[in-house]
């Protein structure tokens, strides 16, 4: 039985859709689950994903000029990996425009807070329960998400710094 | 007392900004501001075709830029399903061995720096030109190389490389060598590394760390070993690991590292299978410029043979090399030079993969692929929407779950190990920030 059959087998009903491309097991859930897959992820025998080796997110808007209808905007990607068991999955969190909001992992994975900082930077996804959610690559004045489809790429930056 | 570092400072390699919470000389925290070196590497490949992205990831581990360039086609290989030559996985697994050599050589060059063994860092750097001019042969560059394309290579390797290579290669043992006999049993570089900078297993799985990082606490996760990518598969080769996860240990399995890497090499230039015969030319060799003047003529038939001397910039796209080290798939790969000038059905695959809304496109899907980088895992993460750009590219810099745990290492120490332990952490701005 393959990881993602038994998270499938455990969460069916906040599976949205699953998923195998090029030998990658992928599954979308609903954001209420989130934190559940995870500890499901982490703590079970045979599972045992200890390593949460990457963490984004995917802004969907006017993808594939409106071929693939998705009926959310963001997902926020997470890559899970086992070292015992040496298999990956990932798991992908379907997030609405309208107050984008996902429960933090920081709890369970120290690798998530810097991670969730990003995602939140660069597509102003907040994570609830995050100890310390501020801007990480980008400054604190910056403002818009720069990886959000909506945001053109040459856009100019106000100038901030001492006024002389 | 609040003490600020960087983000440019003399004794930091690489702009970062630590704001260290001291009580006399002790750390009572590190609050760690990245972000300095941040060029938009995520968007902007978002707004180019998939080979334009190359020269971006060129910039992203700049010490070893050949590995982040095969992470970025083999991500886009796995999006196709593409398999390419055998000649060109071995020469893409040369290239990246010997990058992973300058990669550490920098960094324990770069420390012992610090430490104040400049005799160190001198001959480090002897050692890491001599790869760079091997790097330079191939590739035509030292640093913004942009050499892997989608399906293949630029260029074949020159004639005799091997040789050359292993007459650098032996250089750089006598290197390793002399740094092993001045560092490792030396009582102030000993003293100063030895449980500094300590991290326990289990937090280095929980902040998500791989690589030397990771190793030198005494597991042994090695990408190239867990789900062996290219031919790692046909390499004899050891992970060498440490025990107690300090700066000492990440210097021992550096050490080890290069000198895997260099048996990798070795072994490679052993199996690698055969390139273009040399010197079995059928036709003419004539410039380029005299090739499309006949061409235009409509005198084809009689360049078929022909071989084009090509622009510097172009040298090994030709037909004698060509078909080696690149993948048969006129979607994917660019045709030989003497297609492109001398034929229409050349010319026209040209435009067609170099034409805006016309190039490589991968089908809709997403796949993520992990290359074991200098640093640790390197993975590239893309999103297709069949389109010729990508939707999304996503690296994951294997340095960036490592600064997030240099508060970790450096709390409880003094001021003055931060310096051997954030050179020996290896940050390279370029990826952290992307």
């Amino acid at each position: 039985m393959t990881p993602l059959q038994k998270v499938q087998e455990q969460f069916s009903k906040d599976i949205l859709e699953a998923r195998i491309f090029s030998n990658e097991e992928t599954l979308t859930i609903k954001p209420s689950a989130l934190k559940a897959v995870a500890e499901f992820l982490k703590g079970t025998p045979g599972l045992e994903f200890n390593f949460l080796m990457d963490l984004t997110a995917v802004d969907y808007l006017f993808y594939a000029g409106g071929r693939v209808q998705k009926e959310w905007r963001f997902e926020v990607v997470y890559h899970f990996f086992s070292l015992k068991f040496n298999h990956r999955i990932r798991i992908k969190v379907a997030v609405d425009e309208t107050n984008p909001q996902v429960d933090s992992l920081s709890g369970l994975w120290a690798s998530a807070n810097w991670y969730e900082r990003e995602v939140w930077d660069m597509f102003g996804i907040r994570f609830t329960d995050h100890p310390d959610l501020k801007r990480i690559l980008m400054y604190e004045e910056f403002q818009g998400h720069p990886l959000r489809k909506d945001y053109p790429v040459n856009k100019r930056q106000p100038l901030i710094g001492p006024k002389i | 007392m609040l003490l600020n570092v960087g983000p440019s400072h003399p004794a930091m390699h690489g702009v970062i900004r630590l704001i260290m919470e001291l009580d006399g000389e002790k750390i009572k925290g590190v609050d760690v501001e990245i972000g300095y070196l941040h060029r938009a590497f995520e968007k902007m490949c978002e707004t180019v075709t998939y080979t334009q992205c190359f020269p971006y990831t060129d910039r992203l581990n700049y010490v070893s830029p050949l590995i982040n360039n095969v992470g970025f086609a083999l991500c886009v290989e796995k999006l196709l399903g593409l398999d390419i030559p055998d000649r060109a996985k071995y020469i893409r697994v040369i290239m990246s061995e010997i990058s992973r050599v300058t990669d550490h050589l920098t960094c324990i060059g770069a420390t012992a720096m610090e430490l104040g063994a400049l005799s160190v860092f001198l001959y480090m750097m002897k050692a890491r030109e001599y790869l760079y001019e091997l790097i330079e042969e191939i590739t035509g560059a030292r640093l913004t190389i942009s050499y892997v394309r989608i399906g293949g290579v630029k260029a074949d390797l020159t004639a005799g490389f091997a040789q050359r290579a292993e007459g650098k290669i032996a250089l750089v043992r006598k290197t390793l060598v002399e740094v092993d006999e001045l560092l490792t049993r030396n009582r102030i570089f000993f003293d100063r590394m030895k449980d500094v900078g300590r991290i326990s297993g289990e937090d280095a799985i929980s902040y998500g760390i791989t690589g030397p990082f990771l190793r030198s606490t005494g597991i042994a996760y090695d990408v190239r070993k867990a789900s062996p990518y290219l031919i790692y598969d046909r390499l004899a080769f050891e992970v060498p690991v440490g025990t107690s996860g300090d700066n000492l240990d990440r210097y021992f399995v550096r050490m080890a590292e290069m000198e895997q890497s260099l048996r990798m090499i070795e072994q490679c230039f052993k199996q690698i299978p055969d390139g273009p015969i040399s010197g079995s030319l059928l036709g003419c060799v004539i410039p380029a410029a005299q090739m499309v003047d006949a061409a235009k003529m409509g005198q084809t038939q009689e360049l078929i043979e022909d071989e084009v001397v090509t622009d510097p910039t172009l040298q090994g796209s030709t037909r004698k090399y060509h078909d080696a080290v690149n993948a048969i798939d006129k979607e994917v790969v660019l045709p030989a030079k003497e297609d492109t000038y001398g034929n229409i059905e050349g010319l026209m695959n040209h435009f067609k993969l170099v034409m805006y809304g016309h190039g490589i496109k991968p089908p809709i899907g997403e796949a993520y692929f992990p290359v074991e980088g200098a640093n640790g895992e390197l993975g590239f993460y893309i999103v297709s929407d069949g389109r010729d750009q990508p939707w999304r590219v996503r690296v994951h810099p294997p340095c960036f779950p490592i600064m997030a745990a240099l508060p970790k290492c450096l709390v409880g120490s003094v001021m003055a190990d931060l310096i051997p332990t954030f050179g020996s952490v290896n940050m390279i701005a370029g990826e952290l920030d992307r």
